[in-house]
């Protein structure tokens, strides 16, 4: 047992990166479902022991192969990347029985086992990213995790997927090589690519290199920003949701966004912040005028949407940018709000594009106006959908009224009335846009459309439930998600200069 | 009265019979006398229960509920005190009332979704409930976006357009004023005074200033729009397609009420009246208040539609309460306290009424009404004494109310209050009696409707006589809502 203990931090990447292998060579749905259930549901015991050793212990650091830091790949756990960890594999667990009929329904045969296998790939990039203390190494990573993307959205059930995935890669390059290029950069500067390290070392360099410091913050941060979908470096992210199939929208939203905000995170907490006095560049002031333009017009666009996964797509853009906003905070209400609302989202929005798929699987449609009546139809499906809508709008007694809380302290900490105000002002724009979908569902006479929808089978329904149940249970119980966020938050800030 | 519960059982047994009814509801969908029984019995268990802690709150035990501090500053918590004493005991009685009424309305009306309705009633009242008993100022918001929510599905219950349309500006005033207005005042509360719980004598300091105290006071009265101060009543006018035992819900037992009660108890307890006296809000608040009444009143006087003027009246009439608070006087804030029990009871009679002719007549407008009351003698006796009431002509709870209101005016020489009392009393008389003399002393004209019609259904003339019965008799017997009521201000 001790064996395996010492070895989590790279066993959380080997397993789904072996599973990936296996499932590739299954070539059966069946085999590949039960190999990518399997990995998923023993990732999260992974995460959860690190969290643990974590929170008892303090960080974990391990040589990859034994080659010491700097040298070797380091893989480095704390808080900030045990939560990550808990986060990405958890929703893995919860959403993968989703899969076996969704999947089954919108795509062909033959191609389904390479479905979870790019899934398992995906999984193995994002976990990757979020596990290794390796700047070059999270380059690799997010490669994995991005080009395994690209398939799993091209899968999607029409061939305007194909487009959409076509134009992430596009954009996705160009993140990527804005991340290279920054990282290259931060190489030249330190002569290191160990995060812990490149921290120690940019300091020194500061006072005659500035200007290339910045130049690397600034590619970085636009190359992470795209990935994370960080407004007005979002256009991918619509087309994205709308068309690849139903339970990768669920699953990526979910995650594979949140799992860039963490990098950014990392870079400008625990790299940046640490070398140099950020407050004294515009990277806050930038970043908090880009969410509250997210949080704006995304929402406002999302309002006018005809079709229900193209508008969660654009409440997810909206969303976070409540997250980047409480990142470009700086300080401990408002980094805390950010951080527990990447949990809170990621639940909410699972759940709401699981709940789309479970539709599209009975109703084959997602058209807004083909959806009148379904809530009388397909009732727990809908109710489920409903509550997580709450939490999108942030009513009390759900998770997203936990991160508004912070949020808005985190902009009186500051002083920003105003923010305050448009904080609770685009919940409003929520309210409309979700209040039109939940007024067509459930006041409307059930269209020619859904006549014959029904709730989905127990396998679908479950893990419906379970992550619309998570919206409320967490917005009693934060012991899990504000507590860790608080104290991850306040140890990022003691790190800052 | 010899207690059965201890007080801490008794609110946590209040806090959930209205939901465990709820719960049970559904599962008596086929069969629709085992599922009326059981919303009487829960209302009936309600009733008895909040009774149980009158005794012990009037020697001065304070029962109270922690259940989960969710982060720092926000937890879910209850308390019993006089203000949300009268609040519950309005809501749970009125309930019981309204569900011997609503029985007779959906059935005599054949209304579809009955389960949904009662069910979502329950919900309603349980948040009423957790409003009313709230021992924090986020235990009272949750419960009050929990109110809204809940009777929505109450308002569009006709799922026509016009239902919709209502249901949309329901929402979007509602929830909109409370998350945009109220929520950043609870921020803002917190960060202030670092806590949220209910203290008497209030939690915020004097020494925030007067600016700051108004801001605030600002963001609670129009945030609270369940209140419906004007500019921000727009909602209850349109929620007026309902089915009229949601109406009542809305104007009587609940959703209003709980608005002025959260305006009153913001006032009393999160800002306390000294404070707000020494910091000088009372003339602004004395004005949106006046003008609501006033205009309210003007509005109300050139409505046809019965319900549409009940509507308006109902506006006027809560700005008494927040007149009463606004006059900031320990007896005005009594008249305040009282009069939401004593509007309670008289408007609950009124719509009560408006249903009845409904159902049994098929009559929506004023103008159809000559000669009604010699069909329907109950109904519209009824509705007299609850138009006294409104009025505040004496012997009706009505009376009780305005006159401690008047008085605290006086007191602090706010001759504006006052002018604005005995200007609304005339304009209430005014689209009031008009009704009470055509349909008891016109004769009816011949326009093609039954004639022949009597009285509504049984359940529904009980459940009026009782209200209208309440309200008189609340003027003879004021020992409890007074005794609360004086309680609430500590003088």
């Amino acid at each position: 047992m001790n064996a395996v203990w010492a070895h989590l931090p790279i066993l959380i990447v080997l397993v789904p990166l072996f599973g990936a292998l296996l499932a590739g060579f299954a070539r059966r749905a069946d085999p590949a479902f039960a190999i990518a259930l399997v990995v998923s549901w023993v990732i999260p015991f992974c995460a959860g022991a690190m969290l643990w050793q974590v929170l008892a212990s303090g960080p974990i650091s391990y040589h990859l192969g034994s080659w010491a830091p700097p040298w070797g790949i380091e893989y480095r756990v704390d808080a900030l990347n045990a939560f990550v960890l808990m986060l990405v594999s958890m929703i893995g667990a919860v959403t993968m029985p989703f899969a076996r009929r969704s999947v089954g329904f919108e795509i062909e045969e033959g191609q389904r086992p390479w479905f979870y296998c790019m899934y398992l790939l995906c999984l193995t990039g994002l976990l990757g990213i979020a596990v290794t203390g390796d700047a070059f190494n999270a380059f690799v990573f997010l490669e994995i995790s991005s080009l395994s993307t690209y398939v799993l959205i091209a899968l999607g059930r029409d061939r305007r997927a194909l487009l959409a995935a076509f134009q992430y890669l596009i954009m996705g390059t160009i993140g990527a090589t804005f991340y290279v290029v920054g990282v290259g950069l931060l190489y030249l500067m330190t002569g290191s690519l160990n995060m812990v390290d490149i921290a120690a070392r940019l300091g020194p360099a500061w006072a005659d290199n500035s200007r290339t410091i910045i130049a690397a913050l600034a590619f970085v941060t636009v190359g992470v920003s795209l990935k994370l979908a960080l407004f007005p470096l979002h256009v991918w992210l619509p087309n994205a949701y709308s068309y690849a199939p139903s339970w990768a929208t669920a699953f990526l939203s979910a995650t594979a966004t949140k799992v860039a905000i963490y990098l950014l995170v990392r870079f400008l907490f625990s790299i940046f912040g640490v070398a140099i006095d950020l407050r004294a560049l515009p990277v806050a002031a930038i970043i908090i005028g880009l969410s509250l333009a997210a949080m704006y017009i995304a929402s406002l666009i999302a309002v006018f949407q005809s079709s229900l996964s193209r508008m969660l797509a654009y409440s997810s853009v909206a969303q976070i940018g409540y997250i980047t906003l409480g990142i470009g905070f700086v300080n401990l209400a408002g980094l805390t709000g950010g951080l527990v609302h990447i949990v809170n989202h990621a639940l909410m929005k699972a759940a709401l594009f699981l709940a789309v798929g479970a539709v599209f699987f009975r109703a084959r449609t997602v058209q807004l106006d083909d959806l009148a009546g379904i809530g009388r139809k397909m009732p727990i499906t809908m109710t489920a959908f409903t509550v997580a809508c709450f939490g999108l709008i942030g009513t009390p007694g759900t998770s997203g009224f936990i991160s508004k809380w912070y949020l808005a302290l985190g902009a009186i900490e500051r002083g920003w009335w105003l923010v305050v105000f448009l904080i609770v002002g685009s919940s409003l724009i929520a309210l409309i846009y979700v209040g039109r979908v939940l007024e067509i569902a459930w006041l409307r006479e059930p269209s020619a459309a859904v006549a014959e929808a029904r709730d989905p089978p127990l396998s679908m329904l479950a893990p419906l439930v379970l992550l619309a149940a998570a919206t409320i249970y967490f917005g009693f119980d934060t012991e899990w998600t504000a507590g860790i966020a608080s104290t991850t938050a306040k140890g990022l800030l003691g790190g800052l200069r | 009265m010899t207690a059965v519960l201890s007080p801490e059982s008794a609110l946590a047994l209040a806090l959930l019979t209205p939901f465990v009814g709820a719960s049970v509801l559904p599962l008596f969908h086929d069969r629709p006398n085992l599922r009326e029984a059981v919303t009487l019995v829960t209302a009936a268990s309600l009733c008895f229960i909040v009774l149980q802690l009158l005794g012990p709150l009037q020697h001065g035990a304070r029962p109270e509920i922690d259940i989960i501090e969710i982060v720092p500053g926000l937890a879910v918590a209850f308390k019993v005190e006089p203000l949300g004493m009268l609040f519950g005991l309005v809501a749970s009685s009125l309930w019981f009332v309204n569900s011997i009424y609503s029985i007779g309305y959906m059935r005599g009306n054949d209304e579809p979704r009955q389960t949904t309705f009662y069910v979502c009633f329950a919900v309603a009242i349980g948040s009423a409930i957790g409003i009313a008993f709230a021992k924090n100022l986020f235990t009272l918001f949750l419960f009050y976006e929990a109110l809204t929510l809940s009777t929505y599905p109450l308002v569009t219950h006709k799922r026509n357009e016009e239902a919709i349309r209502a249901g949309r500006t329901y929402l979007i005033f509602l929830l909109g004023t409370s998350l945009l207005l109220l929520l950043p005042a609870i921020i803002a509360t917190w960060v202030f005074a670092g806590t949220l719980d209910f203290k008497p004598g209030g939690i915020l300091p004097a020494s925030l200033g007067a600016a700051t105290i108004a801001a605030l006071l600002a963001l609670y009265v129009f945030g609270i729009g369940k209140a419906a101060v004007m500019p921000l009543h727009f909602w209850l006018p349109a929620a007026m397609v309902a089915p009229t035992p949601v109406s009542a819900l809305l104007h009587a037992v609940a959703v209003v009420k709980a608005g002025v009660f959260s305006i009153l108890k913001v006032a009393v307890l999160v800002f306390g009246i000294d404070t707000l006296s020494s910091t000088g809000q009372a003339t602004w608040l004395t004005v949106v208040a006046g003008v609501t009444i006033i205009l309210a009143s003007v509005i109300a006087l050139r409505q046809d539609n019965l319900k549409r003027r009940l509507a308006y009246s109902t506006i006027s009439q809560l700005s008494y309460i927040v007149l009463g608070v606004a006059v900031l006087a320990p007896i005005s804030v009594t008249g305040a306290a009282m009069h939401i029990a004593a509007h309670a009871f008289s408007k609950i009679t009124l719509f009560f009424a408006a249903g009845s002719i409904y159902t049994a007549a098929h009559l929506t407008q004023v103008s159809q009404l000559d000669g009604i009351g010699r069909r329907m003698p109950w109904t519209m006796g009824a509705f007299t004494i609850g138009a006294l009431g409104m009025i505040g002509v004496p012997p009706t709870a009505g009376f009780l109310g305005k006159w401690f209101i008047l008085g605290g005016a006086m007191q602090t020489a706010n001759w504006l209050a006052v002018a604005v009392i005995f200007v609304s009393t005339l304009l209430n008389a005014g689209y009031f009696l008009p009704i009470v003399y055509r349909a008891f002393f016109c004769d009816s004209v011949d326009d093609g409707h039954d004639k022949h019609s009597g009285e509504a259904p049984w359940p529904i003339v009980v459940a009026l006589t009782v209200t209208a019965a309440g309200t008189v008799l609340m003027f003879f017997l004021p020992d409890v809502p007074f005794s609360l009521a004086k309680l609430i201000s500590g003088r």
